[in-house]
């Protein structure tokens, strides 16, 4: 038994360290954007300044770079989307043998490096005389991208009963309206999160953007290209800027959390005092232990 | 086919079959065809192309295995072309970041799906999710800033009187997979964190009860239990640093070089996307037969590493 409490002890402490090491770098990243350093560290500190704010705010290559990210992801939400959600139907729509085929050539993209498949895209395209561009990244992006949007759409359809399409169909409903009024919203879920994936995939991405993007940018080519000239902590003022979004995103989310949890909490034990009144009032037979 | 067709009608049919097959033949199957069959071809000038000299090849693959340096190994002097010789060393420390991952997020993943009391796992989530929401490149930036000469982990460990003058961390492939590894442990953790989470509590206090020590639990109950979990993330942390170029690029040293940057250079300097084609290619085929290895050595199907 003392063993297992050692065991817990030491398993507490490999957790701490593990989060210090995730964060700790967010913080010295972070920190060094306030430093009036030239060079993006926390040591020596310098002084603290707001000027890395203020260049980037100025840098309009970053605005650029930023409005593209956000035109891609959305382009490949609205195109891997539906690709996704058609290729998770038509695979839970077919027999056996040819699902495994097909679910193999589906999941291959997910399987491939990032180079592969930008360079694939860009020589396929090039073949069409499509000169490498913002469209190309789309496009590359959506190859790997729909697929995870078909598996978090077939999961769903797992649950589905088909007996319902049946139904509709045989109460008079077209093949539109059942679509429309039945499936869709039983995937609705699915549909949610694959498109909140397909776009944080596509911000994130950088392989293959880089093979396709042609002479434009988007945010992490741009900051990666920063990274490798003129280094400055504008870089660290944009990582803070993240850093700080990301972190409020999270404590929103985690107080929606706790305070739905503790509603539900508090709703158990109204449910459960009522119960004890009701029994109560039953009289005091039904409550030997009161007695 | 005809259960699509009863189901959904004509009209939706041929919606469903088109979308997928838009997606299968012009944005996968046949840009992977169109790559091949360019890594078979050589570099022509524009006005060659379809010419006499426009014939398949097997150069752009020689030149792989071309251009040899002599290496040390264990006393031994060996001539090795200077290409095998990067995309081993790739493949090799790959690996290492792969073993590393898994050894670091095992316990994690442990301690968040049974150890963590429920109410402060999602939170530990969160958590840890923040690095992950904070872009790739600045991860790996962070720890360029980190393990810089003068950076924040030497004037630590000087503070605290570990070593007497700095030290120089950016050496050989030490930034790499120190880079690598933070940046896709979490890529390991998931998987594995899904795959005990599955994993029914009873079974491991049975195996307690019955007087089994710790190691021999996880040995022998858990870790067959979350096979298909640590396939998955040891398929994902090999393929995502085999493939990575942002933190070799910005973790590096002159001495060690990675595949993918060796790709880049054939595709955007050289302007030689023939060759660039057949090195992308061997990429490819690297992960293709790690995948296998891992589906070998886990007896896990395709449909459980995907997940």
């Amino acid at each position: 038994m003392r063993q297992h409490a050692f065991g817990r002890l030491l398993m507490k402490i490999f957790v701490a360290v593990f989060l210090f090491y995730m964060l700790m770098p967010l913080v010295i990243m972070g920190g060094a954007a306030l430093n009036n350093s030239r060079f993006p560290s926390i040591y020596p500190w310098v002084g603290f300044t707001g000027r890395w704010f203020e260049d980037l705010w100025a840098d309009t290559r970053m605005w650029t770079a930023i409005r593209n990210t956000l035109l891609v992801a959305l382009s490949v939400v609205a195109l891997a989307v539906p690709i996704g959600t058609a290729a998770a139907i038509l695979i839970n729509g077919i027999d056996a043998r040819a699902r495994g085929f097909l679910y193999g050539v589906m999941i291959a993209p997910i399987l491939t490096p990032g180079v592969v498949i930008g360079i694939s895209t860009l020589l396929f395209w090039n073949a069409f005389n499509a000169p490498a561009g913002l469209w190309l990244s789309v496009l590359g992006q959506v190859s790997f991208i729909a697929a995870y949007v078909m598996l978090l759409v077939l999961a769903r359809l797992q649950s589905f009963d088909p007996l319902l399409e049946e139904a509709a169909l045989d109460l008079g409903a077209s093949h539109t309206q059942v679509m429309r009024r039945i499936v869709v919203p039983h995937l609705y879920p699915a549909i949610g999160a694959g498109a909140l994936i397909a776009f944080f995939q596509s911000v994130e991405n950088f392989n293959v953007t880089l093979f396709t993007k042609g002479n434009s940018d988007t945010l992490t080519v741009y900051v990666f290209s920063k990274t490798r000239s003129g280094i400055t902590p504008t870089i660290n003022a944009l990582a803070l800027s993240l850093i700080a979004l990301t972190v409020i995103g999270a404590i929103v989310y985690e107080i929606t959390r706790r305070r739905a949890e503790r509603r539900a909490m508090e709703e158990a034990a109204a449910a459960a005092a009522a119960e004890d009144a009701d029994l109560a009032a039953a009289g005091p037979l039904a409550t030997p232990a009161a007695a | 086919m005809t259960a699509l067709l009863r189901r959904y009608g004509r009209g939706l049919t041929i919606a469903i079959l088109g979308l997928t097959a838009f997606w299968l033949l012009a944005l996968v199957v046949l840009p992977y065809f169109i790559m091949f069959r360019y890594s078979f071809r050589p570099y022509l000038p524009v006005d060659q192309l379809g010419g006499p000299n426009d014939v398949y090849t097997l150069g752009n693959y020689a030149t792989f295995f071309s251009s040899p340096r002599t290496i040390q190994l264990f006393g031994w002097a060996f001539d090795i072309p200077i290409h095998v010789q990067i995309f081993v060393l790739t493949v090799f420390y790959s690996c290492v970041v792969t073993v590393i991952c898994l050894v670091a997020a095992y316990p994690l993943a442990y301690f968040l799906a049974k150890m963590a009391a429920p109410r402060n796992a999602p939170t530990l989530f969160i958590v840890l999710l923040i690095p992950l929401w904070v872009s790739e490149v600045l991860r790996s930036f962070a720890w360029f800033i980190i393990l810089s000469f003068q950076g924040p982990l030497n004037t630590s460990l000087i503070g605290l009187g570990l070593i007497a003058r700095p030290v120089r961390w950016l050496t050989g492939f030490n930034g790499v997979v120190v880079g690598l590894v933070y940046t896709y442990v979490l890529f390991m953790l998931f998987p594995i964190y899904n795959a005990i989470q599955s994993l029914d509590s009873n079974q491991i206090e049975a195996a307690q009860d019955l007087g089994s020590p710790t190691w021999r639990t996880h040995w022998r109950v858990v870790i067959p239990h979350s096979k298909p979990g640590i396939a998955s993330g040891c398929v994902m942390v090999f393929m995502l640093s085999a493939g990575s170029i942002l933190v070799p690029t910005l973790l590096a040293s002159t001495t060690s070089r990675w595949f993918t940057e060796i790709v880049q250079q054939w595709m955007f300097e050289s302007q030689d996307w023939n060759t660039g084609s057949a090195y992308a290619f061997l990429l490819l085929l690297i992960c293709v037969l790690f995948v296998s290895l891992m589906m070998r050595l886990f007896k896990v199907r395709l449909a459980d590493i995907a997940k």
